[in-house]
């Protein structure tokens, strides 16, 4: 059953695989993220996070408060690289001339 | 992504396949070598030092497997090099990472789609000659190709200043995570005991030889410590009064949105060491160098790093514009003076003190043929070339001179 149970959507992770995660000796919020790649997807933890500390304060026996969510990392949502390409801050290397723009 | 795993074979009664990979109990007392560094590198030499029947290793690791420069890096793995010896080591590590997923029993999800570097002047073309000149002489297949040829490889590549490229097929990509569940595993079957969450605080030397290390789990005395700690390692060598040369320069790294295979070739742009491949689970995974950023433990991500590698890349293959970046991070590039490694003891005074340092940002790519050459030689066997011409002692000395300094640290 708990195969069936879906707790990342976009990287199909598993309550099977987040037992099987702590099982290895891999029981951070961290390493439960690179173990079985949960978060890394569109959604970068927003749906599954709360979730997957959820059940991984049910395995552990841990009091949820003490599981911090795993790091945020930019941006805050999905950003085409076309607009990302057009911010004044980007480096220009000596091959760069005006004629880019 | 999940089941990177690789025993869920109800059958397999052996206990040993059935514990955890990372410990959570009491370190041992005492073990023979003690390797400070849960990276792919530590966790290479643990498992090829197992495989060779010597399985009394015990690893210790400050944060989690991967939390350093192993987990953070673009998977690239390549044998276009300017110096022989990193040619040859890498012909070598490639095999190794052929064999990878059915010899550890993990999908590493390696790909060999090729390396394309491409030059915008005369000199990097140059440059690209004349390191194509070696890796022939090597028995790399590396060609010198025109820039139409290159959009063969890359349709979607605007060749807009583009002069001439550099491509081998058999270089590749793999994804860097599963490779460190396969070597912890593995090791840990054979017997090696590895601990994270575990800092080493001190360091004292044993009158008989080896050293005793104090851990926030306890000590620990090992005949042979061998400081796996990439961009720390000059932290843990200062333990023992030890100074390595070596320092870490932050390097950013992004992600994107998952899509339909369409990249085959990593493509690397030298003038600004612009690098970007699709990885199996479909993500652009790439980066850009700005020059100028010192010395720095900081990991944090930069704007900059952002709009200067959509920049770059949106100019070389337009059409990628519209696609979305998800997450990007940073990673320590281990910086060693000339860009080659240091290996082996780190002095006459310290002889069961070794050193797996200075890789430059290509650790990950060496590491199968390092942990390999280390195993055999803490095992008995010749030591591999490599480890004479990489000591510490050769910044003092000034033996280093005589080898080709690697330059080719792009991307």
């Amino acid at each position: 059953m708990a195969g069936k149970i879906i707790l990342c959507r976009c990287e199909d992770m598993t309550l099977a695989d987040l037992v099987h995660s702590v099982e290895r000796g891999y029981a951070d919020i961290e390493e439960v993220k690179r173990y079985t790649g949960f978060g890394t997807g569109p959604c970068q933890g927003k749906e599954c996070l709360a979730l997957v500390a959820t059940e991984l304060a049910k395995i552990t026996g841990k009091p949820p408060a003490t599981i911090p969510p795993f790091t945020a990392r930019p941006p805050l949502a999905p950003t085409p690289l076309k607009l990302l390409a057009r911010d004044p801050g980007a480096h220009r290397f000596a091959d760069e001339t005006d004629a880019d723009e | 992504m999940s089941d990177v795993d690789d025993d869920h074979d109800d059958d397999d009664h052996d206990d040993r396949v059935r514990q955890a990979t990372v410990g959570h109990g009491p370190l041992p007392d005492r073990c023979e070598i003690a390797i400070v560094g849960g990276g792919v590198v530590g966790l290479s030499i643990a498992y090829h030092l197992a495989k060779r029947g010597l399985t009394d290793v015990v690893v210790v690791e400050r944060g989690y497997l991967a939390e350093g420069a192993s987990g953070r890096n673009g998977g690239g793995v390549r044998q276009q090099w300017a110096t022989e010896m990193n040619i040859r080591l890498m012909q070598d590590s490639v095999e190794l990472c052929r064999r990878f997923a059915v010899e550890l029993g993990v999908n590493v999800w390696f790909r060999q789609g090729g390396y394309l570097f491409l030059a915008r002047s005369a000199k990097e073309v140059a440059r690209l000659e004349k390191n194509i000149a070696l890796q022939n002489r090597c028995g790399v297949p590396t060609k010198m190709i025109e820039p139409s040829a290159a959009r063969d490889i890359v349709p979607e590549l605007d060749l807009t200043g583009i002069v001439g490229a550099s491509f081998n097929a058999s270089d590749g990509i793999l994804f860097p995570w599963p490779f460190l569940w396969g070597y912890a595993r593995q090791a840990a079957v054979m017997g090696v005991k590895i601990f994270t969450n575990t800092a080493v605080t001190g360091l004292d030397p044993v009158a008989s030889g080896g050293y005793t290390l104090h851990t926030s789990r306890g000590a620990l005395t090992a005949r042979r410590v061998i400081n796996a700690t990439g961009a720390w390692s000059p932290q843990l060598a200062k333990l023992v009064g030890i100074d390595l040369p070596t320092y870490p320069i932050r390097h950013e790294i992004c992600s994107s949105e998952p899509l339909k295979p369409f990249l085959r070739p990593m493509v690397c742009e030298m003038a600004s060491g612009l690098y970007c491949s699709q990885s199996m689970r479909g993500e652009i995974v790439g980066g850009v160098t700005i020059p100028g950023h010192g010395s720095t433990y900081d990991m944090g991500s930069t704007l900059e790093f952002l709009a200067t590698y959509a920049r770059r890349l949106v100019r070389l293959m337009p059409v990628l514009g519209d696609i979305k970046v998800l997450r990007q991070w940073a990673g320590p590039y281990d910086q060693s003076p000339d860009g080659n490694p240091i290996l082996g003891p780190a002095s006459p005074a310290h002889p069961d003190f070794f050193l797996a340092s200075g890789f430059v940002g290509h650790g990950f790519m060496m590491a199968p043929i390092i942990g390999k050459l280390y195993a055999d030689w803490l095992t008995g066997e010749t030591p591999h070339e490599i480890f004479e011409r990489s000591s510490l002692g050769r910044f003092a000395d000034g033996s280093g001179a005589r080898h080709a300094k690697e330059d080719f640290n792009l991307g």
